[in-house]
């Protein structure tokens, strides 16, 4: 409380339409401070991000430096003042260097014109060192070849860089490793040690606990909490954020054996190598690894997306030949991807022809799409899954990330598979729709289906998997049962073997 | 909200008033498009009052557009499943002098009719499978068809234009059904299959989804491959038709006279109708309302005088204005 102010929000509030998104919040932002900030989808998180950022500007209130008030038109005028915001997907451009994204804007020239390749290799090399990033990427890498988490890492160097005096971070881990999570928290504690004033935006508790001085929980808009991180608890951050209490997070009925149902033998693709799993019904089949692991591309081979080069695939014991993602729909399985925005969801397409879009037989009359029957088998669902929308026609980009999965897992329930591969199911849901999607799994394995889990959160593959296959290189690396899945037993597997020497190496 | 609401959608609707509902139906795009047509008629119908009004000038614009709104209707089609087609014109030049020379070598107008949509439809394999198998671009792979398909044209003809003599298929492009020329009456039947096709189908609808983004329809199950081929096979079978009726309206087959710059056009009528180039968005009633702002302004330009080079200026200009505005819409959403 004894360091100096700088930037603020004063009663700042925000509306869209009905939604009031921001109601009178007031935060101070303070140099050498980790602030979390927390809340359920639609909390209002993501509106004061794109305020500080000035993406747009607040109805009411003001944002501050000290006590002059600011104005920002457009992003550009919140960069110079020295606000920035990493987003969950960095904005890089990959056909460029690692220089030139960390420089892009600032370019050492010769001559006025030549790009002055030396210098710019330099200073790459010299803001490298300072991450400790040396071993991860060349400055005459192209980004093209980067992986997410040290895309993430060239944005945060390129925002350090550009002067940034307060960086904000939604999401950041969402993406990483456990592992590069741990290297992105030395970066922001090195940050703090420097006097940035740090904004950390995130689901996982845990690491707000470990990483925040200060937490601020909004819920419907308003502040509800602004206290130490000091003292706090996951218990009591979450029932601040739900304004309930959430003791069932993770429950899970005792499995019980059914009958083999996939039976995948040595399937191998670009990505996957030798791969064999067993599914039964009614298990939930947990799959662990690192990213890059190639969980989601074992997902990608089984339903016939990519191109498999060798192995087989059986469902019930019949034998699923071709090599197309419609003989697996045929076949009885369904996938929910990863990406929900670019690889499951028509964005601007309704709630109802999203759900309705893998059951053309069931909402179709000779042809001829039938509103009424679609209705029939959606909005059962819809209810059953408690999908938030004014109603089924609302287009689906204007839905929250966990009624996004809900519509989702509608589409493959109205197609009523035998087997659902799930991956990253809970990436950036709230609290509440976890615990509803959980719910879920935990329903439809009691009711005779197969489940493919596919998760980098350690809790939920603990919590629900009667199994787990841990994935490493593109290949399967142990298989974990009940009671030997633990956190310390999967990363053990996961870790690839060739890895370099791990560990925070900076100081 | 719950779920209860979601079940009440339905009353809630019924509860607006009628204007909106009409809004609704017919979208803001389209009510712009009306505006902008309505705009378009009272220019020239004050420029030129005399003329402008009569039946046999509506008549004239209503003839006018029926090649070209069969060519917009299909190309908006290949568009919302996210392709293009560039090479229609240069196919309907070609199953002109197909059809022409199928008739005059065996006097049948049904053997003219069906060597036009089948050499149209081959002309639109031929795009689908380089398009599709030789993972060319659209644009680039149907510029090269456009010369090559121009060029069998001139080479099946010799360069001459092919007189038809068969009065039964003339009937076709100058006859008349109840006081209403046999073309429109084609236009309007073409209209509403292609209407129901895209917008009430299954594969019409997976060909928004196709459009919109084809992993997510890849993943629902849609074989891609084989729906891109088929949408350029239907492409070239439009063309084939809208050959036929030019035709059968200009009595001969001619490699290019009627059947130049009917691509730019068709493809203008598509995106002012609110295709987005991106695929996944479009509709046949706004691709028709394009069609008739085009046949106004045509009309219009050559009753109020407008020398011919200056015309190729305004529809080049009307194209691209067209796409600025669409990518202003969709860069605000």
């Amino acid at each position: 409380m004894t360091q100096p102010e700088f930037f603020s929000l004063d009663k700042v509030s925000k509306r869209f339409g009905v939604v009031q998104a921001l109601d009178s919040v007031s935060i101070a932002f303070r140099p050498g401070e980790v602030l979390a900030l927390v809340g359920e989808n639609g909390a209002g998180k993501s509106t004061m991000m794109r305020i500080l950022e000035g993406v747009f500007g607040p109805d009411g209130g003001t944002v501050r430096h000290g006590s002059t008030p600011i104005v920002f038109g457009e992003p550009r005028d919140s960069h110079r003042a020295g606000i920035r915001v990493i987003h969950q997907e960095p904005e890089i451009v990959p056909n460029l260097t690692v220089a030139e994204n960390i420089f892009v804007g600032e370019l050492p020239r010769l001559a006025g014109v030549l790009l002055d390749w030396r210098k710019l290799e330099e200073q790459t090399d010299r803001v490298l060192a300072t991450f400790g990033m040396q071993q991860d990427m060349r400055p005459r890498q192209l980004c093209s070849t980067l992986g997410p988490a040290q895309r993430q890492m060239i944005e945060i160097m390129r925002a350090i860089r550009a002067g940034g005096r307060l960086i904000a971070f939604d999401e950041p881990t969402s993406s990483l490793t456990d592992d590069e999570a741990r290297r992105l928290f030395s970066v922001i504690r090195r940050l703090r040690e420097e006097g940035t004033s740090i904004v950390y935006i995130s689901h996982r508790l845990n690491e707000i606990i470990d990483l925040a001085d200060r937490i601020v929980v909004l819920r419907d808009g308003r502040l509800v909490d602004d206290s130490p991180a000091a003292g706090a608890s996951e218990q009591t951050i979450a029932k601040l954020m739900v304004g309930r209490d959430i003791a069932d997070l993770f429950t899970r009925e005792t499995w019980r054996a059914g009958q083999l149902l996939l039976d995948v033998a040595g399937l191998s693709t670009d990505r996957v190598s030798d791969v064999s799993l067993r599914v039964r019904r009614g298990e939930v089949l947990g799959i662990a690894g690192l990213v890059g692991a190639g969980r989601s591309e074992l997902a990608k081979a089984i339903v016939g997306y990519d191109r498999r080069l060798a192995g087989t695939i059986a469902m019930n014991g019949v034998s699923v030949l071709a090599n197309s993602p419609h003989a697996a729909i045929v076949a009885g399985i369904g996938f929910a991807p990863e990406d929900r925005k670019h690889e499951a969801l028509l964005l601007f397409r309704s709630i109802l022809d999203n759900a309705a879009l893998c059951v053309p037989d069931k909402t179709s009359s000779f042809g001829f799409f039938n509103r009424r029957k679609a209705l029939e088998i959606v909005s059962p669902l819809a209810a059953k899954m408690s999908i938030k929308a004014p109603n089924l026609d609302e287009q689906v980009s204007k839905l929250s990330g966990g009624n996004q999965q809900k519509v989702v897992l509608a589409r493959w329930l109205a197609r009523q598979p035998m087997l659902l591969i799930l991956d990253e199911p809970t990436r950036g849901i709230d609290i509440g729709a976890k615990a509803e999607i959980y719910r879920l799994i935990d329903e439809l394995a009691a009711s005779g289906i197969g489940i493919i889990l596919i998760s980098s959160e350690m809790p939920e593959l603990i919590g629900l998997a009667d199994r787990v296959l841990v994935m490493a290189g593109g290949r399967i690396t142990a298989e974990l049962s009940r009671p030997d899945i633990d956190e310390a037993t999967i990363l053990k597997h996961a870790m690839p073997q060739s890895a370099p020497a791990l560990g925070d190496h900076i100081q | 909200m719950n779920s209860l609401e979601l079940r009440a959608s339905k009353a809630q609707t019924g509860a607006r008033g009628a204007s909106s509902r009409l809004v609704e139906r017919l979208g803001v795009h389209n009510i712009s498009l009306l505006v902008a047509l309505a705009i378009l008629v009272v220019i020239f119908g004050s420029l030129r009052a005399d003329v402008f009004f009569s039946s046999r000038n509506l008549l004239n614009i209503g003839l006018g557009i029926t090649i070209l709104g069969v060519l917009a209707m299909s190309q908006t089609v290949v568009i919302v499943a996210g392709g293009l087609d560039i090479a229609v014109g240069a196919t309907v030049g070609l199953t002109t002098v197909s059809t022409a020379m199928a008739i005059q070598a065996t006097g049948s107008p049904s053997a003219g009719i069906v060597a036009g949509l089948v050499l149209g439809g081959l002309a639109g394999l031929v795009n689908g499978i380089i398009i599709t198998y030789g993972r060319v671009n659209a644009v680039i792979a149907t510029l090269g068809t456009m010369a090559i398909f121009r060029g069998i044209a001139f080479i099946m003809s010799d360069g001459q234009s092919i007189a038809i003599f068969s009065d039964t298929f003339r009937f076709i492009g100058i006859g008349r059904i109840l006081g209403l020329p046999l073309l429109i009456w084609i236009l309007v039947l073409t209209a509403i299959v292609f209407h129901l096709f895209l917008a009430r189908s299954i594969v019409g609808r997976n060909i928004y989804a196709l459009g919109g983004n084809p992993v997510v329809a890849r993943f629902s199950g849609i074989n891609i491959n084989r729906y891109r081929v088929g949408i350029y096979i239907m492409s070239g079978v439009a063309a084939g038709l809208a050959g036929i009726l030019l035709a059968a309206r200009t009595g001969s087959g001619q490699p290019v006279s009627g059947s130049q710059g009917l691509e730019l056009e068709a493809i203008t009528a598509a995106v002012l109708g609110g295709c987005a180039l991106q695929g996944g968005k479009g509709t046949i009633v706004g691709a028709l309302l394009g069609v008739a702002i085009i046949g106004v302004l045509n009309n219009g330009m050559i009753l109020t005088s407008v020398p011919t080079f200056y015309q190729l200026l305004a529809k080049g200009s009307l194209l691209i204005l067209a796409v600025v505005i669409a990518e202003y819409h969709l860069n605000r959403t």
